[in-house]
C-alpha cells in the first residue's frame, strides 16, 4: 500500500474513530443505552489503535506489543476493584493518563528542540505542565482516599502563596521557553515544579472536597491530553482530551456548587481553607434523643414516605446491602422508599449512585437534590446513614456557619429525622450540626451497617400479622 | 472547540446518577493519548524517546482496559425497577 492511501486510511479510522467516542458519550446519558456508549467507545479504541499501527513511520513492533500486553495486564486488575475502591482507582488511572501524557510531551520536546516553534513549545509546555501536576496531584489523591495517606487536611500558613508562587514559575520558566527554545536546561524545571506543585495542591485537601477535586483532576488530565492533540497535530486527540476536559469541568463546576464554593476558588485548589475557623462555640451537653434499633424499626414499619439520605459513612461501612435488605423490607410493607442523594455525598461525583445499584437498588429510586427537596414535607421518616454536612441546616440559617449557603438535602423537614451515627463527633468539615437536637430527631449510634442490619431483623423477624 | 462544545452539550445532559461511569469513560477515552505513544515508540527515533513511549504505552492501556472494563461493571449494575427480576 501507497503511503498516500494509508495516510487516508488512518484519517478516516481516526475521524470515525471520533465520531464513536462523542456518540459513546451521547448514549451514557441514559442507562438505558449506557452500555451500548461503552461498545462504541471501545470501537472507537480499537479502530483508533489498528488505524495507529499501520502509520508509516513505525518501523519496530517489538516495544509496542510488549508495552500493549504489559499495560492490559496491569489495566484487567484495575477494572476489577471492589466498587468501594472505585474512587482511588479513577484517581489512579487520572495519574496513569497524566503519566503518558508527560512522558510523550518529553519525548517530543527532545527530539523536536532546540528548533521548536513558538507555538507548538507553548502548547507542549501546558501539556507538561498539567500533565506533570495532575500525575502527582492524582497520586496524592489515590493515597489519601484509600487511606495510606492521612486524609485530614494538612494547612499551613502562607499555604496559597506557596502553591501559587510555585504554578507561577513554573509558567515563566514555559514561557522563557517559548522565547527561546534553544535553552533546553530550562526543560526538566516544567516537569519537576508542576510535579511538586501537584502534591502541594492535595495536601491541604480533605476527604470532603475529594469529589471536586477529582473532577478537576480529570478535567486537567482531558485538557493536557487535548494540549498533546495540539502537538502531534492529531484531531483525534484534542476531540477526546476535550471530551475529557470538558466533563470533569461540567462535573467540578457542579460539585463546587453543590458545596457552595466559587469555582476561582476551586482551580486555585484553595480548598480547605475556611474549615479550620469552623464552629465550635456551641456548648457541649445539648440533650439529643437516641432510639434503638427496635424502636427505629417500629417508627419506619408506621411510616408511609421513607427517604434514605446515603453518605460516605455508608460507603465506608459498606453497608449498601443491608440497606438494600432495608428496602426491601420495607417495601414488602407497602411503604414507600426513595433515596435522596446529594452531588458530593461520598467520595466522588455519582459516588453513591454507584454504590447503592451495586446493592440492586433500582436507579429510579435513586434522587438528586433538586428532585427529592420538594418531597420531604410529604416524607414520614427521613433516615440518615453516614452523611453529615450535607443534611446540616445551619447552611441555610447561620451565616457564621462555615458552610452557609451550601445547598443542602431538606431533611429537617420530614416529619421524623433518624440519623445513624457512630457517635456525636462533627462531620468532615469540623462543623456542629444542629439538626440533632431537634425534637423530631431521633440519634441511632452505632456503626451503619450493624445498625440496618438490626433494624432489617426487627422488621422481617418480629413476625408482624 | 467544536469538538468541546459539542462534549458540552452531551455532557450537559449526563444524568447525575451516571456521574461516575461517565468520568471512568472519559477516563478511558482520554487513553487514546496512546496512539501518539504507539508512534513514538514505533519510530525508534531516539533510544528516550521509545523508552518513554513504551512507558507511556503501558500507562494507557491499563487505563483503556480497566476504565473500559469498570465502566460497563458499573453499567451492568444499574437496573430499573420494571427490569428487576427476584
Amino acid at each position: 500500500m501507497s503511503p498516500a492511501a494509508t495516510y487516508v486510511i488512518i484519517e478516516i479510522a481516526y475521524i470515525i474513530a471520533a465520531a464513536l467516542f462523542i456518540l459513546s458519550l451521547k448514549w451514557l446519558s441514559s442507562p438505558t443505552t449506557a452500555r451500548r456508549g461503552v461498545f462504541a467507545g471501545e470501537a472507537g479504541m480499537l479502530l483508533a489503535i489498528v488505524g495507529t499501527l499501520l502509520h508509516h513511520d513505525i518501523v519496530d513492533y517489538k516495544w509496542i506489543a510488549i508495552a500493549l500486553v504489559l499495560g492490559t495486564v496491569i489495566g484487567i486488575p484495575l477494572g476489577r476493584v471492589h466498587m468501594t475502591a472505585v474512587p482511588q482507582r479513577t484517581a489512579l488511572s487520572h495519574a496513569f493518563g497524566a503519566l503518558c501524557v508527560t512522558l510523550v510531551g518529553t519525548a517530543e520536546f527532545y527530539l523536536r528542540a532546540p528548533a521548536v516553534p513558538k507555538f507548538l513549545m507553548a502548547v507542549l509546555s501546558l501539556e507538561v505542565i498539567l500533565g506533570s501536576l495532575t500525575l502527582t496531584g492524582s497520586l496524592m489523591a489515590a493515597g489519601k482516599l484509600q487511606e495510606v495517606l492521612p486524609q485530614r487536611p494538612i494547612t499551613y500558613k502562607g499555604q496559597n502563596f506557596v502553591n501559587l508562587s510555585l504554578l507561577g514559575i513554573a509558567i515563566i520558566i514555559a514561557v522563557m521557553l517559548v522565547l527561546d527554545p534553544s535553552k533546553m536546561y530550562l526543560y526538566p524545571l516544567i516537569v519537576v515544579i508542576p510535579l511538586i506543585f501537584g502534591v502541594m495542591m492535595i495536601i491541604p485537601i480533605g476527604g470532603a472536597d475529594m469529589p471536586t477535586v477529582i473532577s478537576l483532576l480529570n478535567s486537567y488530565a482531558g485538557l493536557s491530553a487535548a494540549a498533546m492533540g495540539f502537538v502531534l497535530d492529531s484531531k483525534l486527540l484534542i476531540v477526546a482530551g476535550a471530551l475529557d476536559g470538558a466533563s470533569g469541568f461540567i462535573l467540578s463546576v457542579n460539585m463546587s456548587k453543590a458545596m457552595n464554593r466559587s469555582f476561582t476558588n476551586v482551580l486555585f485548589g484553595a480548598f480547605g481553607q475556611e474549615q479550620a475557623s469552623a464552629g465550635g462555640t456551641e456548648e457541649e451537653a445539648r440533650p439529643v434523643r437516641s432510639a434503638t434499633a427496635e424502636e427505629s424499626a417500629a417508627i419506619l414499619a408506621a411510616a408511609n414516605k421513607v427517604v434514605i439520605v446515603p453518605g460516605y459513612g455508608m460507603a465506608v461501612s459498606q453497608a449498601q446491602h443491608k440497606v438494600r435488605e432495608l428496602y426491601d423490607a420495607l417495601n414488602k410493607r407497602g411503604v414507600d422508599v426513595k433515596f435522596g442523594i446529594h452531588p458530593v455525598a461520598g467520595r466522588m461525583p455519582g459516588h453513591m449512585n454507584v454504590l447503592l445499584a451495586e446493592a440492586d437498588i433500582p436507579y429510579d429510586k435513586l434522587l438528586d437534590m433538586d428532585e427529592i427537596n420538594g418531597d420531604f414535607q410529604q416524607t414520614d421518616v427521613a433516615l440518615i446513614i453516614g452523611a453529615n454536612d450535607v443534611t446540616n441546616p445551619a447552611a441555610r440559617s447561620d451565616t457564621s456557619s462555615p458552610i452557609y449557603g451550601m445547598p443542602i438535602l431538606d431533611v429537617d423537614k420530614a416529619r421524623t429525622v433518624m440519623v445513624i451515627k457512630r457517635g456525636m463527633s462533627a462531620g468532615f468539615a469540623g462543623i456542629e450540626n444542629p439538626l440533632y437536637y431537634l425534637d423530631r430527631t431521633l440519634m441511632l449510634f452505632g456503626d451503619a451497617k450493624g445498625f440496618v442490619g438490626n433494624i432489617v431483623r426487627e422488621l422481617t423477624g418480629a413476625g408482624h400479622a | 472547540m467544536l469538538a468541546a462544545f459539542i462534549g458540552f452539550e452531551v455532557i450537559r445532559r449526563v444524568s447525575p446518577l451516571l456521574h461516575t461511569p461517565l468520568m471512568s469513560l472519559t477516563n478511558a477515552l482520554d487513553a487514546i493519548a496512546v496512539v501518539g505513544a504507539i508512534i513514538l515508540a514505533g519510530e525508534h527515533k531516539t533510544t528516550l524517546a521509545t523508552i518513554l513511549g513504551t512507558i507511556a504505552i503501558v500507562s494507557a492501556t491499563s487505563n483503556i482496559v480497566g476504565g473500559f472494563i469498570i465502566t460497563d461493571r458499573m453499567l451492568k449494575m444499574f437496573k430499573s425497577s420494571g427490569a428487576k427480576k427476584a
